[in-house]
C-alpha cells in the first residue's frame, strides 16, 4: 500500500473543530438577534441540501430538478409528526383538530422525514430514473409539482391542514436550554443545525469515498464503460437518487424548523434553481464547495447585500439605482458571470484536504 | 478573490453607511414597518405603510418619560410570501426595533410572528383580520377587526340585503386570509340557509376565465372573492368580459383603488367590507391628500390617484397605538411596552380602539362599500354591525 | 351536458393556442440544440412587460405591437449569443444551467423595473371586446387566437421546407458537426431559430396578456412550462406536433377546472370535490406518463418537419 501523508486529514478535523467551536462560542457571547445567526442557521440548511443535491447532479450525473418537491415532503413529514398535542386544534382549526393526534421526538420524525422522502423518490424513480438527462430533469420538476398541489387539496385537509400553514412545532429555538423562569441559560439554536447537518454531510462523503461512491463517479463519467465494468446502472441511480432525496427531506424538516411555518406554497421551482445555482457556484462535484457556496449565498442575500434594496445617502449624494430588487439584479449578474466564465465555480471538484495537499506541493518545490 | 474583495468591499460600503446614519440630535425609538412592497399584496403593503408614514410625518417625535424621542421608521418587505417573512422579521429583529406594525396579510403576520416572540418585540396587526395572528400568543395585538366577524357581516350583506341564495366562493390555495374568511363566511352563509361553492386557484393563476364558468354553472347569484389585489383585479375584469352581472363581494383587502379602478366602466357590482369610510375625518383626510400632492412617490404608492383606502387609515391608528404603548411603557424596551399594550385605548380615526384579552381590537362595526361603475370611486352603502 | 363543457372547451381552445405560440419555441430551439431553453417563458413574459412600458409612452398602438415584436426578438437573439453561445461546446448540463440563470436575470430584472407589483396589459381595441357564441360569452382574442395560430404555423412550415435558410436548418437539426462541415453557418441558423421563437413567444404574449390582462415578473413560468410539457408531448422537435400538443393541454386543464361542475351536474358527484386546484398538476401527470410510455410524444417519429 501506498503511504499516504495523514496531515491534510488531520488539518481537516481540525478546521471543523475549530468551526464548531467558535459557532458555539459566538452564540454564547453575541446578541440572539444579530443577523450573523440567521445567516448561520439558514446556511447550514442550505449546505445540506446543496450537498445533496450535488451527490445526484455532481457525483453521479442524474440531472434533477425534484429537490423542492423533496424537501417539501421532509417538512411536512416533520411539522404533521412534531406538533404538540395541545396546539393541533389550534393549527388544524378548519379540520377539527387534523387526523394525528400523538406527536414524535424531533430526531425520530427527523429520520421520519428523510425515509418519507426518500420512499417518494424510490416511487417516482422507478419509472423516471430511465430517461435521458432533460426529460429527467422536466419529469422530476413535475413531480415536485403534484406533491404540492397533492398536499394542498382541501380533501387531504386532516393530514396536511390543506393549503393553510403548519406552525407551532418545535424549532431551533426550541434548543436552547432554559432555566426554570424561562431565561435561556445556554444557546443552542444555531449549534444544533450545525450538528445535524455536520452528520448529514459527513455521512455523504462517507459514501462518496466508499466502493459505491466511486460507482456513482464511474456513472457520471460514462455510463456505458461502466456498465460494462459491471456496475449495474438501474441499481446505482435508484440508490443515489434515494439517499440523495433522504438527505433533502431531512433538509426540507430543517428548513421548517428555521422558518417556523410550513406551507406547501413555499416549496416552488425557484428554490430547486437556487440550490442548484448555490451548487454551481460552489462547484459541481465538490462537497466544499457547497457547503461554502451555501453559506455565502445565504449571507449575501440575507445581510450583505441587503443595502442594494434600500435608498443609500453618501455625503448628500443619492447612490443611484438603490431601490427595491436591486439586490437580485446584481445577484443575478454574479450568477451569470459565474455560470459562463467561471464554470469551475468555488472550488471546482476540490475539497478542503485537497487544498493542503496542493500546498504541500508548492512548498516541496 | 475578486468576488470576495467585491463583498468586502460592498460590506465597508454598508457600514460607512450605517455609521453616517447615527448621527443625530434627539434619542430614537425605532418602530418596525412589517410590510409587503412586492408581490400580490405589494400594492396593499405599500398604502399601508402609507398611513404609518403619514402618521410619522404628523407626529415625529414622542416623549416617553421625560425624553423626547425622534421616531425612526425601519421597513422591511416581507414580498407578500410567508417563506420570506422571517428574514425580513429577522431584519427588524436584528436592528432593534421597539415595537412592530404589520403586516398587511394575515399569513405573513404569522410567519414573522415567532421571531417576534423570541425577541421580546411586541407587534400590532394593522389589518391581518385571521384569528390565529393573535391566538394563542401574548406578543401579537391588532387593531382591526377579525375574519369571523367580517365573515358574518358579509354573509349577513349577501344574504339579508342582496338576496343571494347560492355563492361561490374563490380563494388562492395557501393564502391564510382567503381560505380563513371564506371559511367563516361558509359557515355563516350556510347558517343562514344559503349554498355555498368553493373553488382554490394556485398561486400566479392569472386565468380565471373557467373559475367562473363554474361560478355561472353552479347557478350562484354571488361571487365571494377575498383575495389579494393583485388576483381581485383580474377576476373582476375577466367576469365583465364574461358577461357576469351577479355582485362580486369581497373582504378589507379589496377597499382598494386599485381594485375600484378595474370595476370602472364594467357592469359589475363590486361591494367590499372595510374598516373607514373616507369623509369620516375630515382632518385625517385633508392632511393625508395634501401629503400626496406634495410628495410624488407617496402619490404613486397610493396607485396613482388620492383616495384613501381602508388600509391607510389602520396604519395610522396602528402607529398611533404604537406611540401611545411607548408612552405607557415610559420606556423602548420591548418586553416593557408588550407589558403596557393591553391597557392602551386610543381615539383613533377609523373608531375607538382597545384591546380585548387575545390582544384583538374590540370592534363591533364595519363599512360596507361599493364600487361606483362610472367614475371607479367607492361609495358608503352601510355600517353594519353584528350582535 | 354540450352546454356545460362548451364554455371550458372555448377557454381551452384560446389558452392552447397562446400555449402553441410559446411551445413552438421551445421545440424549435431543442430540436437544433438539443437545449431545453428555460429562459423562453421568461422571454414571453418580457414581451408582456416591454409592451406595457411602450404603451405607457404614449406611442400608438399601430406601432407598438410590431415594435413589441421587434424587441423581443432582439431579446432571444442578444440571450443565445451572450449566454448559450459561449457554452456551445460545453456539456449540456452547463447550458442548461445557463438557461435557468437566464429565467432568474430576466425575472429579477423585472421585479427590479417593475417594484415587484403587477402592471396593467393595455387594452387593444377590437380583440380586448366581449362577443358571444352559444352559451358563452367571451373576448374576441379567444376566437382569434386559434386562427392566427394556424396561419403561423402554416407560414412556419412553408418558411422551413421552402426556403434556404428553412434546409439549413433541417439539415443543423438532422447533423449538427456534418451541416458544419458542408458549409452551413451554424450560427446563423441558430440565431434565427431564436429570432423565430420569440417572435412567436411576442405574438403569444399579445394575445395572452389581452386574455388575462396583468403582467407579473412570474407571469412567464407557468405558461412556459405548460408549453414545454405540450412540446415535448407533442414529440420534442415537431413543429405539428408542439401545436396540436398544446391545445390538448389547453383543453385538458380547463376541463379539469370545470370537472367538479361536469360530474356534479352529471350526477356523479353528490358535493364538489375540490378537484380544480389539480389543473397544474394534471399537465405535469399527463407529462411524466408521455415520457414513460412513449418518450418520443406524439408526433415524434416523424423527422421531415423536424427542426
Amino acid at each position: 500500500m501506498r503511504k499516504k501523508s495523514r496531515k491534510p486529514a488531520v488539518l481537516t478535523w481540525i478546521i471543523v473543530a475549530v468551526i464548531y467551536a467558535a459557532v458555539f462560542a459566538a452564540e454564547q457571547l453575541l446578541p440572539p438577534s444579530s443577523m450573523l445567526f440567521t445567516v448561520l442557521k439558514k446556511g447550514a440548511t442550505y449546505a445540506l441540501v446543496a450537498v445533496s443535491m450535488n451527490l445526484l447532479n455532481g457525483f453521479t450525473g442524474i440531472f434533477s430538478l425534484g429537490q423542492a418537491g423533496f424537501m417539501m415532503i421532509g417538512a411536512y413529514v416533520y411539522a404533521i409528526f412534531t406538533i404538540p398535542a395541545e396546539s393541533r386544534p389550534v393549527v388544524y382549526q378548519y379540520y377539527d383538530g387534523g387526523l394525528i393526534q400523538f406527536s414524535l421526538p424531533v430526531v425520530v420524525a427527523l429520520v421520519l422525514a428523510g425515509l418519507a422522502a426518500a420512499f417518494f423518490a424510490f416511487l417516482i424513480g422507478l419509472p423516471v430514473l430511465r430517461l435521458k438527462s432533460d426529460y429527467l430533469a422536466i419529469a422530476t420538476l413535475g413531480f415536485a409539482e403534484i406533491m404540492r398541489v397533492l398536499i394542498q387539496w382541501n380533501n387531504m385537509g386532516p393530514l396536511t391542514n390543506g393549503s393553510n400553514m403548519l406552525r407551532l412545532y418545535p424549532s431551533f429555538n426550541d434548543f436552547n436550554i432554559r432555566n426554570a423562569n424561562g431565561e435561556v441559560t445556554v444557546y443552542l439554536s444555531t449549534l444544533v443545525p450545525f450538528l445535524i447537518a455536520g452528520v448529514c454531510i459527513g455521512l455523504i462523503v462517507l459514501l462518496l469515498n466508499s466502493g459505491y461512491g466511486r460507482a456513482l463517479k464511474s456513472i457520471r463519467d460514462d455510463e456505458i464503460a461502466a456498465e460494462a465494468m459491471g456496475i449495474n446502472l438501474a441499481h446505482h441511480k435508484r440508490l443515489s437518487f434515494c439517499i440523495s432525496s433522504f438527505f433533502a427531506g431531512v433538509g426540507g424538516a430543517m428548513l421548517a424548523m428555521y422558518q417556523t411555518t410550513v406551507q406547501a406554497k413555499f416549496f416552488t421551482t425557484a428554490m430547486t434553481y437556487e440550490i442548484l445555482l448555490i451548487v454551481v457556484i460552489g462547484g459541481v462535484g465538490s462537497v466544499t464547495g457547497s457547503v461554502l457556496s451555501s453559506f455565502l449565498f445565504v449571507a449575501a442575500s440575507e445581510w450583505w447585500l441587503r443595502f442594494l434594496d434600500e435608498k443609500q445617502i453618501i455625503g448628500s449624494l443619492e447612490v443611484p439605482l438603490l431601490r427595491n430588487g436591486f439586490r437580485l439584479v446584481v445577484f443575478s449578474i454574479i450568477i451569470m458571470v459565474v455560470v459562463l466564465f467561471f464554470r469551475k465555480g468555488i472550488m471546482g471538484t476540490r475539497e478542503l484536504p485537497d487544498l493542503f495537499r496542493e500546498k504541500r506541493k508548492e512548498a516541496v518545490k | 478573490m475578486k468576488r470576495i474583495a467585491m463583498i468586502v468591499l460592498a460590506l465597508i460600503l454598508a457600514l460607512s453607511c450605517a455609521a453616517m446614519a447615527v448621527a443625530e440630535d434627539l434619542p430614537v425609538v425605532k418602530i418596525g414597518v412589517f410590510e409587503p412592497a412586492s408581490g400580490d399584496s405589494g400594492a396593499g403593503g405599500k398604502q399601508e405603510t402609507l398611513g404609518i408614514q403619514y402618521a410619522n410625518r404628523v407626529a415625529p417625535t414622542v416623549k416617553i418619560g421625560d425624553t423626547e424621542y425622534k421616531v425612526e421608521l425601519v421597513t422591511a418587505d416581507n414580498g407578500s410570501s410567508a417563506d420570506k417573512a422571517p428574514s425580513a422579521a429577522q431584519k427588524l429583529v436584528s436592528e432593534n426595533v421597539s415595537i412592530v406594525l404589520g403586516s398587511y396579510g394575515s399569513g405573513v403576520s404569522i410567519a414573522g410572528s415567532e421571531y417576534f416572540k423570541n425577541a421580546n418585540i411586541p407587534a400590532i396587526g394593522l389589518t391581518c383580520t385571521n384569528p390565529q395572528v393573535t391566538a394563542g400568543n401574548s406578543h401579537y395585538f391588532r387593531v382591526c377587526f377579525l375574519d369571523p366577524f367580517q365573515g358574518t357581516v358579509l354573509a349577513n350583506y349577501a344574504f339579508k340585503e342582496l338576496g343571494a341564495k347560492t355563492a361561490y366562493c374563490l380563494g388562492e390555495a395557501g393564502n391564510d386570509y382567503d381560505q380563513g374568511l371564506i371559511k367563516f363566511f361558509q359557515e355563516a352563509f350556510e347558517g343562514l340557509g344559503g349554498v355555498t361553492y368553493k373553488d382554490d386557484f394556485q398561486t400566479n393563476n392569472s386565468d380565471f376565465t373557467s373559475f367562473l364558468s363554474n361560478a355561472q354553472m353552479f347557478g350562484a347569484d354571488l361571487i365571494f372573492c377575498p383575495v389579494s389585489i393583485a388576483y381581485s383585479t383580474q377576476i373582476i375584469s375577466q367576469a365583465a368580459s364574461q358577461g357576469i352581472t351577479v355582485p362580486v363581494l369581497g373582504g378589507d383587502t379589496l377597499d382598494s383603488n386599485v381594485v375600484a379602478a378595474a370595476a370602472k366602466g364594467t357592469s359589475i357590482d363590486l361591494i367590499v367590507t372595510t374598516f373607514y369610510q373616507e369623509g369620516a375625518n375630515a382632518e385625517f383626510d385633508n392632511g393625508f391628500k395634501a401629503w400626496l400632492a406634495e410628495d410624488a412617490e407617496a402619490m404613486t404608492n397610493n396607485g396613482g390617484n388620492d383616495m384613501i383606502a381602508g388600509v391607510t387609515c389602520m396604519g395610522y391608528d396602528g402607529y398611533f397605538a404604537a406611540l401611545a404603548a411607548l408612552q405607557a411603557a415610559g420606556s423602548t424596551d420591548g418586553a416593557a411596552v408588550m407589558a403596557a399594550l393591553p391597557a392602551v385605548e386610543i381615539d383613533g380615526v377609523s373608531g375607538h380602539i382597545a384591546f380585548d384579552a387575545t390582544g384583538d381590537a374590540i370592534r363591533t362595526s364595519a363599512f360596507v362599500k361599493k364600487a361606483n361603475n362610472e367614475t371607479g370611486d367607492w361609495e358608503f352603502v352601510a355600517e353594519q354591525t353584528v350582535e | 351536458m354540450w352546454d356545460t363543457v362548451f364554455p371550458y372547451l372555448l377557454s381551452g381552445i384560446s389558452v392552447g393556442g397562446q400555449y402553441a405560440l410559446i411551445a413552438i419555441g421551445y421545440t424549435m430551439v431543442y430540436g437544433i440544440l438539443r437545449l431545453i431553453n428555460f429562459a423562453h417563458g421568461d422571454v414571453f413574459m418580457a414581451a408582456g412587460i416591454i409592451m406595457v412600458y411602450i404603451a405607457a409612452s404614449g406611442i400608438p398602438l399601430w406601432i407598438s405591437v410590431p415594435l413589441v415584436l421587434i424587441i423581443t426578438a432582439a431579446v432571444g437573439f442578444v440571450i443565445e449569443r451572450v449566454a448559450y453561445k459561449p457554452l456551445r461546446s460545453a456539456p449540456r448540463m452547463s447550458a442548461m444551467i445557463s438557461a435557468i440563470g437566464v429565467s432568474y436575470t430576466l425575472q429579477n430584472l423585472v421585479l427590479y423595473i417593475t417594484g415587484g407589483l403587477n402592471k396593467q396589459y393595455p387594452t387593444i381595441p377590437v380583440i380586448s371586446d366581449s362577443v358571444r357564441i352559444g352559451p358563452a360569452t367571451t373576448k374576441v382574442v379567444t376566437i382569434v387566437t386559434p386562427v392566427l395560430v394556424i396561419l403561423l404555423v402554416v407560414a412556419l412550415v412553408l418558411l422551413i421546407s421552402k426556403t434556404k435558410i428553412g434546409m439549413a436548418m433541417r439539415a443543423v437539426s438532422k447533423d449538427f458537426e456534418t451541416a458544419q462541415l458542408m458549409g452551413i453557418k451554424i450560427n446563423s441558423v441558430i440565431s434565427t431559430t431564436f429570432v423565430i421563437g420569440s417572435f412567436l413567444a411576442g405574438v403569444g404574449s399579445v394575445l395572452y396578456f389581452t386574455n388575462y390582462p396583468t403582467v407579473i415578473q412570474t407571469s412567464g413560468a407557468m405558461p412556459g412550462l405548460k408549453a414545454f410539457v405540450a412540446a415535448v408531448f407533442g414529440g420534442i422537435g415537431s413543429i405539428p406536433g408542439a401545436v396540436v400538443g398544446a391545445f390538448i393541454i389547453g383543453i385538458m386543464e380547463n376541463l379539469i377546472k370545470g370537472l367538479d361542475v361536469i360530474l356534479f351536474k352529471a350526477g356523479l358527484v353528490s358535493k364538489p370535490l375540490g378537484l380544480a386546484i389539480f389543473s397544474d398538476a394534471f399537465t405535469f401527470a399527463l407529462l411524466i406518463i408521455i415520457l414513460v410510455v412513449k418518450p418520443t410524444g406524439l408526433f415524434g417519429e416523424k423527422t421531415t418537419d423536424k427542426v
